[in-house]
């Protein structure tokens, strides 16, 4: 039960509100999308992922409801709240100061 | 709209506990079952495809497990575990955990059961409008701090004040109501007509009194309380305008007082009329039968009300020599008026309950103590095996929790009883008078109390182990655990527990010591009579035909002859202000004839007494003569005193022969012709004032006391003479009748005391049980650790003597230290109820010396027990079973 650690947790859930962003996903879905957008070069812990979507559920930031998936089974869409919209901004501003910093560095040493 | 969110998604992880494990077993299951799709599709046998979608996610159960950490699931679950787990302890060892519930449950019943009187008495609001701006009003003379307002006083205080809003007077009275059967006595209070309003208090029914309706020139008019309107006419509606006859005066029932309302000052009363001044007392302003009541204006305070009052009164003594003389004013909260006398009482039985709370706690304290030091090796195996130290700590609160819980409800549920109990106690006509403990219970004041008390028990509870858990090393735990020698902690912080109870229980034996021997005292003061054998009796009689001085001495002559008549009856005498331990405050101001005389106001009690009076109360003649039938309005004005008297105001002087006056525009000369030992004519702790006795037949009444000596036993003879004063005329009523004895034992500073005596007897009982328990059990686990030691020095040739002395001797030092502090908490804390303690000083030495032998001897004995035990010890198997 390897604990993934802070900063590793805190951009999975950055990654997971910006793709909910778009439009309501399950979770399969989501690892799939974070997956593609990365060009394959985040390879999302899946395990990590379904944590995280509930954290981030139960501190509302995102909503869940059930309905049909587009293979016609029953699957658990989550959906990006107020709330989550805010945090997300807040994380992404933090996000690009954090790694405009470390670019900055690696750069110039 | 967030935290509202977040809120109720955690209620459902919480309560829905299934549907939220379905959704997620189903999630998962779409993962991975989307998953094993992809990877067929790309070529895999049906089993890898499988594995590789588990292997992907980590594990299916290790990721639920993580989701159900996220939403928090696990907290309860371990909390449900803990409780398992501590109930499962605290069944094993039977023995200890009803041991602590009861103890803590008896700390708890009794606290609570005094702050519900408390707070019925001193926390609860009185039922009037904004009560803190509410003043009780007196006149102030040097007799009485706080006296009462003549009628004309009054006008000119309402008229000249300017700090009160309004203020009102009232009267606490007895009339005759008129009924079909004849007369009853009823009691009522007098009140002016903004009292009510003064107070903030309507009607639940009709009206109440006008501005002007105590004028004489009104229509008498009268409101009912609550409690005779449903008593007397049924809670009927149509009670509104019907005429009750009082004292021979039609009164219309105007209004009905609403159920919550209660005035003590002036209760117990069913009839609340308006003042109508035209009584002979009502119209002279050197007749004083009034109280005040009034309603600070804004912004001022009491002092301020006082200093005002207090001008005004010295207004009146420049204006009216002759009667106010030495008139002052007083002003004091309603509270203090109301619950002024109990107030003490209640402080010194909730310091009382408190002291025992503490006491359960520090014992039940003591008990998990010794058993968390027990447990060493259970805590050291468990933290050996990952326990954090969190985690035990936890446990531990959970069993402090459990424990407490179980206690409080026991206790609560103890509380409700021992409050009815309690209640149940008091006489009726305690009860009447104290209308204020009618919303005695366990109020949501109280609940809350109790509660408090509950948190700050369980974490008391929890600290011994907690602190237990922190300070011991794991590796020192095991290996300590298997050599078995007494735990440090535990013998510093136990015996300094015991140590805390033996004093706690010593403060609370001396309170009671010293609250017992006053009432010994308070019960055995000499009343200056004799007490056995006597029987008192009021009568009275209607004013309209027994008003006359010559149909007044008729009476009173018939009533005593017949009286006479009954058998046993020895001598009958009657007294017409008031008979012994009344505390009858009317009083009369007399001059000593022959001396200057500048106006001074010499206030005294007056009684107008019969000839046989003294002689039936068994009194004693100092000098002088009693009194004869003979001396009544035709023959010259004499006058018997008591010892105080003489010596006040005739001090190395004969005042025998002495004349003296009633102040008035023509003094008739009195002479004095007795002197007479002291006779308790007020509560028995008030200091004996100087007392003026005058013939009957000189001042006559229609209400008097009777006081009959009899041969026999006292008891029957009451009905008996009851019945002989109703032979003479049904209209004339009986009321209070009582033997001497009985009229002592209850009289109101008897009964203070002996409620106040009672109570702290019976916690100091309880806690002198709980510390010798406590010590026994210091001792008891101190010899069991010790065993091994014990054991190697009998091996080696240690006598048993040896061994009594080794834990004796560790036994003495907890009680010396224990009653040492003890004696100098006690005396601090005797110092602090000073005022409830009648002729003992709160130093009481015969007291402190009782206690402290009694607390040590119990002590002692309790450690004898174990010490016995280690006595006996057989070293072979001591050494063996190590």
């Amino acid at each position: 039960m390897s604990k993934p650690t802070d900063l590793v947790q805190g951009t999975l859930c950055l990654l997971i509100l910006k793709v909910v962003a778009l439009q309501p996903m399950h979770g399969w879905a989501i690892a799939q999308r974070i997956r593609q957008m990365s060009g394959s070069v985040l390879q999302v812990g899946q395990g990590a992922l379904y944590p995280s979507l509930h954290k981030l559920e139960q501190n509302g930031f995102i909503s869940s409801e059930w309905a049909i998936s587009e293979n016609n089974r029953r699957a658990k869409y989550y959906t990006l709240t107020k709330a989550g919209r805010k945090a997300l901004d807040q994380e992404a501003a933090q996000w690009e100061r954090l790694s405009g910093a470390i670019s900055m560095i690696v750069r110039t040493a | 709209m967030r935290l509202n969110n977040v809120f109720r998604l955690r209620l459902r992880s919480l309560f829905s506990r299934t549907t939220v494990e379905r959704e997620l077993d189903e999630e998962l299951r779409y993962h991975l079952e989307r998953q094993i799709e992809l990877n067929l599709a790309a070529g895999m046998t049906r089993a890898d495809a499988r594995r590789d979608a588990l292997q992907s996610i980590e594990g299916f159960d290790q990721r639920k497990e993580e989701c159900r950490d996220m939403r928090g699931l696990n907290l309860l679950e371990n909390l449900q575990k803990d409780l398992r787990f501590a109930i499962r302890q605290l069944r094993k060892n039977l023995g200890f955990t009803c041991t602590a519930i009861l103890v803590l449950a008896l700390g708890m019943c009794a606290s609570v059961a005094i702050c519900a009187f408390v707070d019925a008495v001193l926390i609860k609001p009185l039922p009037y409008r904004n009560p803190s701006r509410l003043v009780g009003v007196f006149e102030r003379v040097a007799a009485f701090p706080q006296s009462n307002l003549s009628y004309p006083d009054y006008l000119d205080w309402k008229k000249l004040n300017s700090v009160f809003s309004s203020l009102d007077v009232y009267q606490r009275n007895g009339f005759l109501l008129t009924t079909a059967a004849g007369a009853e006595p009823v009691r009522a209070a007098r009140v002016s007509d903004g009292f009510f309003r003064t107070l903030g208090v309507t009607p639940a029914l009709g009206r109440d009194f006008y501005a002007g309706e105590d004028l004489p020139a009104a229509p008498r008019a009268t409101l009912l309380s609550y409690a005779a309107w449903q008593q007397r006419y049924g809670g009927k509606r149509d009670v509104l305008g019907r005429v009750v006859t009082l004292d021979g005066a039609p009164n219309v029932i105007i209004g009905v007082l609403p159920r919550e309302f209660h005035f003590t000052p002036a209760e117990p009363a069913e009839f609340w009329t308006a003042l109508h001044a035209t009584g002979s007392c009502d119209v002279r302003r050197s007749c004083h039968g009034l109280y005040g009541v009034a309603r600070l204006k804004d912004g001022v305070s009491i002092p301020a009300a006082l200093s005002n009052v207090t001008w005004v009164a010295q207004q009146l003594e420049t204006q009216y020599p002759a009667t106010n003389r030495g008139q002052g004013a007083a002003v004091a909260a309603l509270t203090d008026v109301i619950a002024g006398d109990i107030r003490p009482i209640l402080l010194v039985l909730l310091c009382g309950a408190g002291l025992l709370l503490l006491i359960a706690s520090v014992n039940v304290a003591g008990l998990l103590l010794v058993r968390s030091e027990s447990r060493t090796r259970e805590i050291a195996v468990r933290t050996a095996l990952g326990a954090s130290s969190g985690r035990l700590i936890r446990q531990f609160v959970t069993e402090a929790l459990v424990l407490v819980a179980a206690g409080s409800a026991l206790g609560l549920a103890s509380a409700h009883w021992a409050i009815q109990l309690l209640t149940g106690l008091i006489s009726e006509d305690m009860m009447a008078r104290m209308p204020f403990l009618q919303g005695l219970g366990l109020t949501v004041r109280v609940m809350a109390l109790a509660g408090a008390i509950s948190l700050l028990a369980a974490v008391l509870l929890s600290l011994p182990p907690s602190l237990r858990v922190w300070s011991s090393g794991m590796q020192a735990g095991l290996a300590e655990a298997s050599r078995g020698s007494a735990g440090t902690v535990w013998r510093r912080l136990g015996s300094k527990l015991v140590v805390l109870e033996l004093a706690t229980a010593m403060v609370l034996l001396v309170g009671a010591g010293l609250l017992g021997k006053s009432l010994y005292r308070l019960l055995h003061v000499d009343v200056g009579l004799q007490p056995d054998r006597l029987v008192t009796m009021e009568v009275m009689a209607p004013a309209s035909r027994y008003g006359e001085d010559p149909q007044a001495i008729a009476l009173a002559r018939q009533v005593m002859s017949r009286a006479e008549e009954l058998p046993g009856v020895q001598s009958v005498g009657v007294s017409g202000l008031g008979l012994p331990m009344d505390g009858n405050g009317n009083t009369t101001w007399f001059r000593v004839l022959g001396r200057p005389w500048h106006g001074e106001h010499n206030d005294v009690p007056e009684r107008n007494v019969s000839a046989g009076y003294f002689t039936t109360l068994g009194a004693r003649l100092l000098r002088g003569r009693y009194f004869t039938e003979a001396e009544d309005g035709s023959k010259p004005r004499v006058a018997i005193i008591n010892h105080t008297f003489a010596r006040q105001f005739f001090p190395g002087e004969d005042a025998l022969g002495k004349q003296i006056a009633h102040v008035s525009t023509s003094p008739v000369p009195i002479e004095i012709v007795g002197i007479v030992e002291d006779i308790r004519e007020g509560p028995l702790d008030a200091a004996i004032p100087p007392v003026l006795y005058v013939p009957f037949n000189q001042e006559t009444d229609s209400f008097f006391g009777l006081v009959v000596r009899t041969s026999q036993d006292e008891r029957p003879l009451l009905p008996a003479l009851a019945a002989t004063v109703h032979k003479i005329d049904s209209g004339i009523v009986t009321v209070r009748g009582a033997t001497m004895t009985v009229r002592i034992n209850a009289s109101q500073s008897a009964y203070l005391h002996r409620s106040a005596a009672w109570l702290v007897g019976g916690f100091a009982a309880l806690a002198l049980l709980l510390g010798v328990v406590g010590l026994y059990g210091v001792i008891a686990y101190s010899v069991s650790q010790r065993s091994r030691e014990i054991g190697i020095r009998m091996a080696l040739g240690a006598q048993p003597r040896s061994v009594y002395q080794l834990i004796l001797k560790e036994a003495g030092w907890l009680i010396a230290f224990g009653v040492t502090i003890g004696s100098v908490c006690s005396v601090a804390a005797a110092a602090l109820m000073r005022g409830l303690l009648f002729s003992v000083r709160s130093w009481d030495v015969p007291t402190l010396a009782a206690v402290a032998g009694l607390l040590s001897v119990s002590a002692l004995l309790a450690s004898f027990i174990p010490a016995r035990r280690a006595a006996s010890v057989n070293p072979v198997e001591a050494l063996r079973s190590e």
